[in-house]
């Protein structure tokens, strides 16, 4: 670790947070409806789009009907691009004559994009077409991104209404998250990275001659545009199979920069919307302490680790230094050290290292990240996760105040705990269930491609990112066969769904209740002390639900590689 | 049930609960506690590999000691459920008892009962409807729950409430209402009777009592649901290990993974989850007050406003002498000889207050002085008191009008400043007394309502809870104001008529908050229906007790303070325990893990941070940590946590300290001071 580094990090971190609060307060007045600078250029396009689709604007909707609407544009959205992914070989804008996918591919890469996973068993640029790209992957990398966005604005209002029935009109909201945050934001990123040199055209393939004399096939194309809304939207699906790495993705550590914080800025400003939409300012600022904190724990716990590298490497091949296998030069070990952070706090999953060459305890904290699911989280459903954390705290703490538990002035009773724990439960056993029968069937280990713990921390890895909606790798393990294809992308769907629809179903209960002014017996969830417990919450259920597969995975590998035993 | 107040537990509860933890393992009845069937069953796999460990798989030879571990962790497993059941009959068994008792004095009582053509006949109580008409002599008991229509008399009601002292009970007014099971000690009554049989105080008062009819509180039913949730996390947890210990080459028998599963679910928190709600209930009763239902005490935990009658509740019912107040040319000293003289026989509670403030400015007269001398009592005509000496002395006291009058008809003056000190006392809220001796004034007494002692700070402590308190008062907003601004209360209706209350409950309930209010009358039975809880007084009438979901048998309004603080105290212990619960887990995994896996990764070793002697010494000194944790915390349950009034981040910091992290070391060291007894016993290596 360097002075540079560090300060490094905490430069990028504190970049984030002088970004995403006023970005927070930006769409907390979208989502009010509240007139900004932009209101000519926004509202006609709005409305035409209301017209055309036949929209009522002004039509409020209850928990179950905003649930469903928002559920069938999904699975609309999914059906259109698994058709797209099938028959990509007969469709237009595929200059390189790229195939179509097979159906557990194209399942499974559908399920990762409409969940806003982007799991990616495919190498893009070798099984993607243009169409493909654009068509499917660019457009869902908008769609997934926004039905979160939208999900956590539902919530939010349920939570703040005083005995009310709705949740808003989800057409509109959906409408809005996209003219008003997704498009603007993307298209200034997009911009800026063709400036900073990432390809942007329709053009297929270079056939680049090199001085040997050979040929080399430069796969580019519509770069920049997919980037930009990769990162911008907790994607992580990258155009190139190295994501991140490549250096048309990501060309310098500025680019790299800019990524980072592209990913980070809606999830970290849903904070900052959040505290507007509840009036309390503190409650927000609480959150970004412990979030922060945490997020910074994992990077320095990343760069502590790599910059100390491997001391079996250190003793038999005499090198001394960090880890730097799987790191890009151009980045170094601070950079990729928050990078890796990041991608996985912000359930990203784009990439700038390769994960599965860090070191055990380096690839401990993206693993632990996921698990976790709320550091900062996904767009949107990060932090849904974070206030069903923060129900189920002041559920337990609540009690100890001598009061029926409240959260903002709500009762949470048996409806919403059943919820919340139902909530809960889908994220570990959509982890743990499959990595079990993947471990003790053929098709599960026959695509392992590394013994012992680190083989188990591959699929562990794997089950765990598709969770968690997140699409980072621990590369080593073939996905693309018909059971990873099939079992991750039904993870995958369960891992948001079955949670969304429980939170949806949560708001549907929460709206109905009336608000109980706040007194001197109330539980204050707006101070440190509080947010202290919230932390102790999270840590101990993750640690308490994942800590065997942890200590037989990354804990062990590093205790092994401590004493000096190579995985057998 | 006046014996039932000492809270020890005799030898036969305890014997009686014994019997009870076997009889409730019956999975019928252990299925209503997910987490504690969840080990009967973890029991009933280990008690089957107890027999034979390779019955689900394994080759475990004799050699293994697997038999021996297996028989360990069965009998273990068997202490654990045991200790549960212990937990929930103990907390039962109180009642029980008391249940008993007061069915004794319900057996063998008889009604003569009022024929049509007006005889009496002499039946069974128990064959008693409502609106029957029954005759009651002294020393007869009352054979059922009804209304005084005749008569006059005084009642013993140590059955019920456990007071000693008689009550009287008459015809007309608010006490009116006789409950089944006390006994008449003088005079006679007759009664009509307005319970059906099964339905009487007596009949809802055993049932209560003995938990027959305890349902789950809406707060233990989230929280049951929370302990089934992490219950199903921590299966899966548990499920998936074993193929992931498979693969690594290193299979995890069968009892160990169940003890891991035992160790990790929250048995503590669902052992004790039910004597917690049992015990509860059992304290409001011991308390003297019945609660109608247990979601009724987990409301008063939530209680926001509490309203509270300003007469007998704040005040002592009474106003008494607090200054004396010359007129004229008078000092101090002769107007407080003449209050002194004209009180030395009034026995009313003025009359006292008025000797006892002469005392302490330094004047009191001895009876005996004065034995000659004619007491001459207040009289609703005369509206004075006073003494004639025989000395042709005569002094008075009474209200400033009659007084003045009085002066007026013997040719005596009226002081010109007696008209503003009076309307000064009456501005502040007082009763002022004229004093007069002969046909001269000398001064007035100031009578105040004295605000019962330690009630200010009372409501300053409800006011760190975060309870806002409302004085009902039928007196004019200005004494209203004084008196509410005394006793510091946060606000006051003056002039209160019953729908005013109503009108006040409704208004707080709009915004959401709970209200609690106690009463007694009749015109009060629809505020107590509609407030979150009401309190009824047992000396109030049937309407009222009726109508409040809480009867208080010592009939003291006061008592919803208490109330309030049970129902949070109900709370938070299950809070603390569940938090305590979770938080042993830590150091469980600390033990297990390693000792799950050393075999295929001798370096987990380095989590055995408590260096436990053996894989299995560990296991089974987690699992019987777990186990012995439950009868210890069985006391805690019973009593409750200790609830002290202060706001909810100082409560929330010190309970999670004490049960938080108190619960994450505790296990480190009862888990390795029992692996050391392990291993001195040398059980270690078994």
């Amino acid at each position: 670790m360097t002075f540079a580094g560090t300060i490094g990090i905490l430069a990028v971190v504190a970049l984030i947070l002088a970004l995403a609060i006023p970005m927070g307060g930006y769409i907390y007045r979208v989502f009010t409806g509240q007139r900004n600078w932009f209101e000519p250029v926004y509202a006609p396009v709005e409305r035409v789009i209301y017209k055309f689709v036949g929209i009522n604007p002004d039509a409020e909707m209850d928990w179950k009907s905003y649930a469903k609407s928002w559920l069938l544009v999904q699975f609309v959205m999914a059906l259109f691009v698994y058709i797209i992914f099938v028959l990509q070989g007969h469709l237009p804008i595929n200059p390189d004559h790229i195939k179509g996918m097979s159906w557990d591919l194209a399942f499974n890469t559908a399920a990762s994009f409409i969940t806003n996973t982007n799991w990616q068993n495919y190498a893009g640029e070798q099984s993607m077409s243009y169409l493909g790209q654009m068509a499917a992957i660019t457009y869902l990398q908008f769609t997934s991104a926004a039905a979160g966005v939208v999900a956590v604005i539902a919530f939010v209002r349920g939570m703040v209404a005083n005995k009310g029935k709705t949740l808003g009109n989800f057409w509109v909201d959906y409408v809005k998250v996209h003219t008003r945050i997704l498009l603007p934001l993307a298209f200034l990123f997009a911009i800026v990275f063709v400036g900073l040199g990432l390809p942007e055209t329709l053009h297929g393939a270079q056939i680049a001659h090199t001085l040997q004399g050979g040929t080399q096939t430069i796969s580019r194309g519509p770069v920049a545009s997919l980037e930009a809304i990769k990162q911008l939207g907790t994607n992580g699906g990258g155009y190139f199979n190295a994501n991140s790495a490549h250096p048309f993705e990501d060309p310098t550590a500025l680019t790299t920069v800019l990524e980072i914080l592209a990913m980070a800025l809606i999830p970290a400003a849903l904070v900052t919307t959040f505290g507007k939409f509840i009036k309390d300012r503190k409650q927000a600022a609480v959150l970004y302490v412990f979030l922060t904190g945490l997020l910074l724990a994992g990077a320095f716990t990343v760069y502590a680790s790599e910059s100390a590298g491997d001391p079996l490497v250190h003793h038999l091949l005499g090198i001394g230094g960090g880890n730097m296998e799987g790191k890009e030069v151009r980045f170094g070990q601070s950079l990729s050290s928050i990078f890796v952070a990041a991608t996985t706090a912000f359930t990203t999953g784009a990439v700038n290292t390769m994960h599965d060459s860090l070191t055990p305890l380096g690839g401990m904290v993206p693993i632990v990240f996921m698990m976790f699911n709320s550091v900062f989280g996904g767009i949107g459903v990060g932090l849904l996760n974070i206030l069903m954390f923060l129900i189920i705290a002041v559920f337990l703490s609540g009690l100890m105040v001598g009061r029926t538990p409240e959260i903002f002035g709500k009762k949470i009773e048996a409806r919403e705990i059943k919820l919340a724990t139902a909530a809960m439960l889908v994220h570990p056993f959509v982890i743990l269930v499959p990595t079990a029968i993947a471990l003790v069937t053929k098709a599960g280990t026959s695509s392992m491609a590394n013994p012992g713990l680190h083989g188990f921390s591959e699929v562990l890895y794997a089950f765990t990112s598709g969770a968690a909606n997140n699409g980072s790798a621990f590369a080593g393990l073939n996905g693309n066969t018909v059971f990873y294809n099939v079992a991750i992308g039904l993870v995958m769907l369960f891992g948001r769904y079955v949670s969304m629809v429980a939170m949806f179903a949560m708001a549907g209960s929460l709206v109905k209740k009336s608000v109980v002014p706040e007194s001197a017996g109330t539980l204050r969830t707006n101070t440190f002390s509080f947010g202290g417990v919230f932390l102790a919450v999270i840590i101990i259920v993750g640690a308490l639900t994942f800590f065997p597969a942890v200590a037989v995975g990354p804990i062990g590998e590093h205790l092994q590689m401590i004493a000096g035993q190579l995985a057998k | 049930m006046a014996n039932s107040k000492s809270a020890g537990l005799s030898g036969a509860i305890v014997n009686h609960a014994i019997v009870d933890s076997f009889r409730k393992l019956d999975p019928r009845t252990m299925v209503k506690s997910p987490v504690m069937f969840v080990v009967e069953i973890g029991f009933v796999i280990t008690l089957l590999l107890s027999f034979d460990p390779n019955l689900f798989g394994g080759h475990y030879g004799p050699g293994s000691g697997e038999r021996a571990f297996n028989i360990f962790v069965t009998v273990v497993l068997f202490i654990t459920v045991l200790f549960g059941n212990f937990a929930e009959a103990i907390a039962e068994g109180r009642g029980k008892a008391q249940a008993e008792s007061l069915r004794k004095s319900k057996t063998d009582l008889t009604a003569n009962r009022r024929r049509s053509d007006g005889t009496y006949e002499r039946i069974p109580a128990t064959t008693l409807r409502r609106g029957d008409i029954v005759r009651v002599l002294a020393g007869e008991a009352i054979p059922g729950d009804g209304e005084v229509i005749e008569g006059l008399g005084s009642v013993d009601e140590s059955a019920i409430t456990g007071e000693s002292a008689p009550v009287i009970r008459g015809a007309g007014g608010d006490f009116s209402s006789v409950t089944g099971g006390t006994k008449l000690l003088s005079d006679e009554l007759v009664i009509r009777i307005t319970a059906d049989p099964g339905e009487s105080f007596l009949d809802k008062m055993i049932s209560l009592v003995e938990g027959a009819s305890r349902q789950k509180t809406p707060n233990e039913l989230a929280l049951s649901v929370l302990l089934a949730g992490l219950t199903l996390i921590f299966l899966i947890v548990v499920d998936t290990l074993r193929p992931i210990a498979t693969y690594l080459g290193a299979p995890i028998d069968i009892a160990t993974l169940i003890a891991l599963l035992v160790c990790l679910i929250p048995t503590t928190i669902g052992a004790l989850l039910s004597a917690i709600g049992i015990a509860g209930m059992d304290r409001v009763i011991r308390f003297n007050v019945i609660a109608k239902s247990g979601k009724a005490v987990e409301a008063a935990g939530d209680v926001n406003t509490l309203i509270l009658d300003k007469t007998g509740t704040i005040t002592i019912g009474n106003r008494l002498a607090s200054e004396f107040i010359p007129v004229g040319q008078h000092t101090d000293k002769s107007l407080i000889e003449i209050a002194v003289l004209s009180s030395l026989f009034d026995e009313t509670p003025e009359g006292r207050s008025v000797v006892e403030l002469s005392k302490e400015n330094g004047v009191s007269f001895v009876r005996e002085e004065f034995h000659d001398a004619e007491n001459i009592e207040f009289s609703a005509d005369t509206r004075m008191s006073g003494l004639n000496l025989p000395d042709g002395t005569v002094t008075r006291k009474g209200a400033v009008d009659a007084i003045r009058q009085y002066v007026q008809q013997r040719g005596g003056k009226v002081p010109a400043d007696l008209e503003a000190k009076t309307s000064r006392i009456a501005m502040e809220g007082g009763t002022p007394l004229a004093v007069v001796s002969g046909n001269e004034v000398y001064g007035l007494i100031y009578l105040k309502d004295i605000v019962k002692p330690g009630m200010k700070e009372r409501f300053e402590e409800l006011r760190k809870m975060g309870i806002k308190t409302v004085m009902c008062t039928g007196d004019n907003p200005l004494t209203a104001a004084t008196i509410a601004k005394e006793a510091g209360v946060d606000d006051f209706i003056a002039e209160a008529k019953p729908e005013d209350k109503m009108r006040l409950i409704k208004e707080e309930q709009a915004q959401g908050k709970l209200v609690a209010m106690s009463g007694d009358g009749t015109n009060d039975a629809p505020a107590l229906a509609q407030a979150d809880v009401g309190l009824a007084m047992n000396t109030g009438t049937p309407a009222a007790k009726e109508a409040g979901n809480m009867v208080d048998l010592d009939s003291d309004p006061t008592k919803l303070i208490e109330v309030v603080s049970i129902g949070k105290q109900l709370l938070i212990t299950r809070g603390a325990i569940t938090t305590f619960s979770i938080a042993n887990d830590v150091a469980k995994y600390f033990a297990i893990i390693p000792a799950m896996f050393i075999a295929m990764i001798p370096q987990l070793q380095a989590l055995n941070i408590m260096h436990l002697t053996s894989p299995r010494s560990a296991i089974l000194s987690a699992l019987i940590f777990n186990a012995i944790i439950i009868p210890l915390l069985i006391p805690l349950a019973m009593r409750g946590v200790k609830y002290r009034p202060m706001n909810a981040t100082s409560m929330l910091m010190r309970n999670i300290f004490i049960y938080g992290i108190g619960g994450v070391i505790a296990p480190f060291v009862g888990i390795k001071i029992i692996d050391l007894i392990i291993t001195a016993l040398g059980l270690a290596h078994i």
